[in-house]
């Protein structure tokens, strides 16, 4: 009897809204987990304050919590729903760290809750580097192999200026203890930068800990992904090694699986070292994963971490494997070992074995410096990166170019025809770490760089470097040739050239070497990942393509769907499309339809070989998606490809695979035109009868400067055809538009220039809706909190609309019907709407789903992505109401009164980024969206929503203590009634003189603080950025003066971001704070399962 | 075997001998070659691998894509020469990277005259294997390539595995000794079928003295050292040809016994069990075996085509008293290892000296270990 019959309910905790550090994975591991608990017949509460996850679908676990991940709020989970058991390592380090504290607090305890999948002595032994080292030394012991840099542990400035004598010198690695993908450790060449570092790292920590450690820069660095069971039977699933030697968060780092470059004896060494360290920490059962680096003179082994826990590398290490990780470590926790898990790709072996691959994984990481100008673009120990591709190629060259090309960035493929640079001023370029440094090394050897001179600059291993040098000699021999023959063609392919890369290198089109190649008969095959290097037969069909020889595609009967994903997480498209695109799958399974899902993504849900019937693990280009739709056209019958639930990426293949003969299902082309071309757009909004604010396009200065002098300033201006709001900016004066135009490299008369008037103080409404050309369904109306201007994105915002009436919902409902027949819409469309005077003006149209399609369906309980897959492929929103998909009557427009109420909040990364003085970086909101993710706070009313949702996002709101209030003179009116509201509830108020004497006149009492400008004063008397350093204001309300440059408030937000203290950018948002303290002081907030939620609304509409 | 110069864009042709051919480029030397094709999963170890006797006549296909990235060094071998009868690879490493790297795979091949080829669907080829079996197999490149039928009726005449009795053709002529490491505990008499370096030194490093003995050693040879143990090594070709008597005399005596891999088949004919051919044989380092004892798993190195028929659901009476099953691959069930109840005798059928592989499987030895020192006592 192997499963435990002593538990019977379990909590899971999830990993909150997507950071840089902490994404999607988090979501994959975790739905593996509630899946396979809830199979094992458990009870299921899942907590999680990120609504785009799938992991919190109602159907997922038993009772969903929607509400902030603090011990706090978990404690008032854990006392409601008594769960016999506590699931904490599938959840990131929130979930750890929430799980000891609640086990340090006597929760656990109280409640009689056992801690399962990991012990706190484990967690503290794999997560405190003194007592990790020790674990490393006890391994050495044993074992003979394995030690830890020398290190120092410092718990003050002092000691940490001491270590750097007792290591020998600078360079140093700083590492705080206890943070999240290693934020705030880096390395210090000098004193200045030691300060910078360890200073912050002391901050971050929780433990006030910081470890000073020999450099071992240059090194190699590999990791291992293990997993244990209570027999103690160990197995490495993955080796993974990093192309960029050590120096570079593995995150952000290109890494391969397998390890490369390793003999046998060096890796069972690893492999030993592994078991050893999975053992003295004791890790009951459950994954977790080990770093080393290896010095390539000689093959000393330091051990450099480990997670007691399931991680970002594990994920990658399932995806890479086929070995499923997260949801074996599930049954390792309910009491199966190993041997009893049958492995679920051959079904007929089990999981106590190690995975062998017969090709090979490379992941890049996807960044976004470009929405952080200010920020410092060079790698270093803290992950950077918002986002990630794997491919799987046969070989590494192949494996390499789809991962880049997957990335969909200009310029990540390598570039074999531009002009050829300067090699020295390449090779010194290449030694700092960057994103694309491996562009800036291929450069280089084509300039001639010698496979020593790249090892020199880089100390990327000699036989990557080679590598490099054989996918160049192939860019040779095919720029050389007089004809473009069958063999240089399919050795091109074999190394992974991307259709487009050869036709830049021949100067010919794209898809006249589509052309060539096809006649030739080059095509890939597609290979199966499972887990055996083909010693068993497979039974899971996870596709990776290659240009190989035979192809394991099996023929098929039923119609298949092909549904495009959204590629690498970046800002502006992340999980909430992945989301969308699971949904999607699910609802056409159980549809009668086989459901093909095509991603690169691997920390995805949808990349699950679990989701969708099956997986082609490929990069959403033309080339690619083209490939595959070939590939199953000759397997059977194919339905559609859907591309209006991935965001944009799949979007802007709609045109060319339709034109390439592919069936394209839901909205059409045309009418994704119509709603994107500018032009199109106000013909469909003038027909309707609907105004926009005034606009225009332009491809010049010239051209924008006359727009903006007939519609006046402020203007908008933004590229066309960009998600997020990329490069979109509010432009207040001629000068500002002039350099715009010259900076923006976006533009070119194929992509104008789009000027919009702006709307000030409107209220932002965005709208999610179904139309299935007959009917529309309003899926939700959201009112933005901060006002027009802020990318919705950014913004939080309230559903139901907390200030409009049924008027303004009728007027909303009438435009979005109008626009949605008009353009031509079958499925999801998204409207931003602006309410200003009494005017609703259209802001824009997205005929997709949009990136609140996750948070609508949670708050109004309707499965919005999957009822818009139902209607690509032909149903009606009447035949959805009667399969009860949809409610029976009513929509998202005409929630019953006592509906709850959702406040969806935006998690911003700025405490990431650092400018190259080390500096932060400045955290005004704007018209471009900058967020990585997104909490929900779901309560019966707007305070305690929005209570909650800052409780999710950046920690709880203060309901005692000091707040300092400076804002523009245009927001001082606004102030007053929340100021006075502050001080009713027993703040004390700090102010600038300025802010000071405005609320004085009104009787505010406000003590004056000195701005950094000023200085410290005569009598020592501190500037605000000293008080909010000292930890002396609780809160902050900061709204920015001007537009552009360094603004007057960038030290106040930046101190406050590095203290991790509240900062409301904008009096909409302190007003709702101010609802929220009321609701907290008030008392009693309770927490309520999205099932209950959901009941209640149920009941409400009367169904 | 032939040899000639060789350059990277040699075409070469894989011919199985049932007709399915994958054209390629010459890797190692260019000639032609015969043996039994078989595939080995193993993703590190490829020097390990080629140096391993009990691959003899066999060409072995590597899963692994690409093979020669660590060159090769003179400390990782596990014979004098590399014994696979011809190598078959997707990407041949260009540039070997390790510290440790003497010279380049490609190299060492062409040195050695191990004729092979590369860049050819190694997974369709092992797809093949798996579901058709082992099969014969030949590989020509340069002036050994001809018209496909000619070179298919060659590769159908050359001879086969089952039947094959291999371990006097690569065993040791001459008895030498490995010297206990540190303090010399144990005098073990290790019989040769086809040893691996790797196998002594590790006995070595638990105090034994390990005399390795030719395949055709007597009773009397193994008895003349006076050994507190026989040790039965691994090897290539069919069991079913081997002499006993050395084994049945040894059990006969109740000397503590192990053997491995081939040696454990030995230990299973001499007591009776049957040995058949596996329909594809296992080679790799990632195969699961339990501990019928503990329970425990094992992650294990192995290289066998053919295992030992014992039932796996009782004790079986032996002449040399009851004899069980000890262990067994969880992926398919096949008899993993054995062990006499009344007679200090055990084998397993995967290598606990692993190289390459896991390390897991190392506590046998202590095991024959302690089988020595209950003797003495």
């Amino acid at each position: 009897m192997p499963k435990r019959t002593d538990i019977r309910s379990v909590l899971v905790i999830g990993s909150g809204p997507i950071v840089i550090g902490q994404a999607a994975e988090f979501d994959y591991s975790g739905t593996q987990a509630c899946r396979v608990l809830k199979s094992e017949g458990l009870r299921v509460i899942l907590v999680n304050s990120n609504p785009a996850t799938i992991m919190t679908d109602p159907e997922i676990a038993d009772a969903t919590y929607v509400e902030p991940i603090t011990p706090e709020y978990v404690a008032k989970i854990i006392a409601k729903e008594r769960p016999d058991a506590l699931l904490p390592t599938l959840g990131g380090q929130t979930a750890l760290n929430t799980a000891i504290s609640l086990h340090e607090d006597g929760t656990l305890a109280e409640y009689g809750v056992e801690l399962i999948g990991a012990n706190v002595e484990a967690i503290n032994k794999g997560e405190d580097r003194e007592l990790f080292k020790g674990v490393v030394e006890a391994v050495n012991a044993k074992i003979g192999y394995g030690e830890s840099a020398r290190s120092v542990i410092c718990h003050s400035m002092d000691d940490v200026l001491s270590g750097v004598e007792t290591l020998g010198g600078y360079p140093v690695v700083v590492r705080p203890s206890f943070t999240m993908g290693g934020a705030g450790s880096g390395f210090a060449h000098d004193e200045e930068e030691l300060r910078r570092i360890a200073g912050q790292g002391l901050t971050l920590s929780p433990t006030t800990e910081v470890l000073l450690e020999e450099s071992i820069l240059g090194w190699k660095e590999y990791e291992l992904e293990l997993m244990r069971d209570k027999h103690d039977n160990v197995v490495v699933v993955c080796s993974i090694e990093n192309f960029d030697p050590m120096g570079v968060h593995t995150g952000d780092s290109i890494t391969v699986a397998p390890a490369m470059t390793l003999t046998d004896r060096e890796y069972q060494v690893l492999r030993d070292i592994g078991i050893a360290v999975i053992r003295e920490v004791g890790v009951d059962t459950g994954g977790c994963n080990i770093q080393f680096a290896v010095n390539p003179d000689d093959g000393r082994v330091i051990v450099i971490e480990m997670n007691p826990r399931v991680s970002r590398s594990s994920a990658l290490a399932s995806k890479a494997t086929g070995f499923p990780i997260a949801k074996i470590a599930a049954r390792l926790a309910v009491g199966y070992t190993l041997d009893e898990i049958p492995n679920d790709i051959t079904l007929k072996t089990p999981a106590s074995f190690e995975p062998t691959l017969d090709y090979v994984v490379v992941k890049v990481p996807r960044f976004a410096f470009e929405k952080f100008p200010a920020a410092d673009a060079a790698l270093t120990t803290t992950m950077k990166s918002v986002g990630e591709a794997m491919a799987i190629g046969r070989n590494f060259t192949e494996a390499l170019n789809k991962a880049l090309r997957s990335l969909e960035k200009k310029g990540s493929q390598f570039d074999f025809v531009s002009p050829v640079g300067d090699k020295d001023e390449l090779l010194a370029l290449a030694g700092v770490p960057t994103d694309g440094r491996i562009n800036t090394v291929m450069d280089a050897i084509r300039a001639g760089a010698s496979p020593v001179e790249v090892f020199e600059a880089t100390r990327i291993d000699p036989w990557f470097v080679d590598q490099l040098f054989l996918i160049h000699e192939h860019a040779q021999a095919l720029a050389g040739a007089g004809r473009l023959d069958p063999e240089l063609l399919a050795d091109a392919k074999r190394h992974g050239f991307s259709d487009t890369q050869i036709a830049g290198i021949r100067g010919l089109r794209e898809d006249v070497v589509r052309e060539v190649r096809h006649a030739l008969g080059i095509r890939p095959v597609y290979k199966t990942v499972d887990t055996c290097a083909a010693e068993f037969a497979a039974d899971t069909p996870y596709f990776y393509s290659s240009y190989d020889e035979e192809s394991e595609v099996a023929p098929r009967t039923k119609p298949a769907v092909i549904i495009l994903g959204s590629g690498p997480n970046r800002i502006g498209q992340g999980i909430e499309f992945d989301y969308s695109c699971v949904h999607a799958s699910f609802a056409l399974h159980d549809a009668g339809y086989e459901t093909v899902m095509v991603n690169c993504n691997p920390e995805t849900v949808s990349t699950d070989y679990d989701t969708s019937d099956r997986l082609y693990f490929e990069p959403l280009t033309l080339e690619d998606v083209l490939e595959i739709v070939h590939a199953e056209t000759t397997a059977g019958p194919v339905a559609g490809v859907i591309v209006q639930l991935g965001g944009q990426t799949p979007l802007g293949l709609a045109q060319a695979l339709k034109d390439n003969g592919v069936p394209v299902v839901g909205t059409s082309p045309e009418a994704i035109h119509l709603a994107e071309d500018r032009g199109a757009f106000g013909r469909v909004l003038a027909e309707a009868g609907l105004p926009a604010p005034k606009h225009g396009t332009a491809t010049s200065f010239p051209g924008a400067k006359a727009i903006a002098d007939e519609i006046g300033y402020p203007v908008l201006v933004r590229p066309s055809y960009v998600l997020g709001g990329r490069g979109m900016e509010i432009v207040y004066d001629e000068n500002r538009l002039a350099s715009y135009i010259a900076e923006s490299t976006e533009i070119s008369a194929d992509r104008p220039v789009l000027v919009d008037r702006f709307l000030d103080d409107a209220i932002e409404i965005d709208v999610d809706a179904l139309y299935d050309g007959h009917e529309l369904y309003l899926g939700g109306v959201m009112e933005h909190i901060e006002e027009a201007g802020i990318h919705s994105g950014d913004s939080a915002c309230a559903l139901p609309p907390i200030t409009l009436g049924g008027h303004d919902i009728k007027r909303l409902r009438a435009s979005t019907e109008a626009i949605a027949a008009g353009v031509g819409v079958r499925g999801l469309i998204n409207i931003q709407f602006a309410l200003a005077g009494d005017i609703l003006y259209v802001l824009e149209a997205n005929p997709r789903a949009s990136r609140t399609v996750p948070f609508t369906s949670k708050a109004t309980a309707v499965p919005l992505a999957k009822a818009a897959a139902r209607i690509s492929l032909g149903a009606t929103v009447a035949e959805l109401r009667a399969e009860g998909m949809l409610p029976a009557t009513g929509d998202g427009g005409t929630l019953p009164l006592d509906a709850p109420i959702s406040v969806k909040e935006a998690v911003l990364p700025w405490s990431r980024f650092r400018d190259p003085q080390g500096r932060g970086v400045d955290t005004i909101l704007g018209p471009e969206m900058r967020s990585t993710g997104e909490v929900m706070g779901i309560d019966t009313v707007f305070g305690t929503a929005y209570a909650k949702s800052q409780a999710g996002a950046y920690g709880a709101l203060p309901t005692k203590g000091r707040a300092f209030i400076s804002v523009a003179n245009r927001d001082k009116r606004a102030l007053i009634f929340p100021a006075r509201a502050l001080i009713e509830h027993g703040f004390e108020l700090l102010a600038t003189s300025g802010t000071a004497e405005v609320l004085r006149r009104n009787g505010i009492t406000a003590r004056v603080v000195r701005k950094q400008s000023e200085g410290t004063g005569p009598a020592g008397e501190p500037t605000v950025v000293t008080l909010i350093h000292e930890g002396e204001i609780d809160l902050i309300v900061n709204t920015p003066f001007g537009t552009g440059g360094r603004l007057d408030g960038y030290d106040i937000r930046t101190a406050a971001v590095s203290r991790g203290i509240p900062c409301l950018t904008t009096v909409q948002a302190l007003a709702a704070a101010v609802q929220g303290i009321d609701a907290l002081t008030s008392g009693g907030i309770g927490v309520c399962s999205l099932q209950e939620h959901a009941a209640r609304l149920m009941a409400g509409r009367g169904e | 075997m032939t040899t000639s110069t060789r350059a990277a864009t040699t075409p070469a042709v894989l011919v199985l001998e049932d007709g399915r051919t994958f054209g390629g480029r010459a890797y190692g030397a260019v000639g032609e070659t015969f043996g039994e094709a078989v595939f080995s999963t193993g993703m590190t170890g490829y020097q390990e691998t080629l140096t391993d006797p009990s691959y003899h006549r066999q060409v072995v296909v590597m899963t692994a894509p690409h093979v020669g990235n660590t060159g090769v060094n003179d400390e990782d071998s596990e014979s004098s020469r590399i014994w696979v009868a011809g190598y078959v690879v997707r990407d041949p490493a260009r540039v070997p990277s390790n510290w440790r790297s003497q010279r380049s795979l490609d190299d060492e091949l062409t040195a050695q005259g191990v004729v092979g080829i590369s860049g050819i669907d190694t997974r369709a080829l092992t797809r093949h294997l798996r579901e058709r079996g082992a099969m014969r197999v030949g590989i020509f490149s340069g002036n050994a390539l001809a018209d496909e039928g000619t070179l298919i009726a060659r590769v159908r005449q050359a001879p086969e595995m089952t039947g094959a009795d291999l371990s006097s053709e690569v065993a040791t002529e001459q008895a030498y000794v490995v010297p206990a490491i540190g303090e010399k505990r144990f005098t073990v008499a290790a019989l040769d079928l086809g040893i691996k370096g790797m196998t002594p030194r590790r006995m070595a490093e638990r105090g034994i003295e390990v005399h390795v003995l030719p395949a055709t050693a007597t009773v009397e040879d193994v008895y003349a050292i006076a050994p507190d143990g026989v040790f039965l090594s691994n090897g290539p070709g069919d069991p079913a040809t081997a002499d006993l008597t050395v084994i049945q005399a040894v059990l006969e005596r109740g000397t503590p016994l192990f053997g491995i891999c081939f040696g454990n088949q030995l230990l299973g004919r001499a007591l009776g069990f049957g040995t058949y051919k596996l329909k594809y044989g296992h080679r790799g380092i990632n195969q699961p075996v339990q501990d019928r004892t503990t329970g425990k798993v094992e992650v294990t190195a192995h290289n066998h085509g053919f295992a030992v028929d014992a039932p796996l659901d009782r004790v079986s009476d032996t002449p040399y008293g009851r004899a069980e099953v000890s262990h067994v691959c969880l992926n398919d069930q096949v008899v993993e290892g054995l062990r006499l109840l009344d007679r200090p005798a055990f084998s397993v059928q995967y290598h606990p000296e692993a190289a390459a592989g896991p390390h897991d499987a190392a506590y046998l030895f202590d095991r024959f270990t302690q089988l020595m020192e209950a003797q003495r006592a």
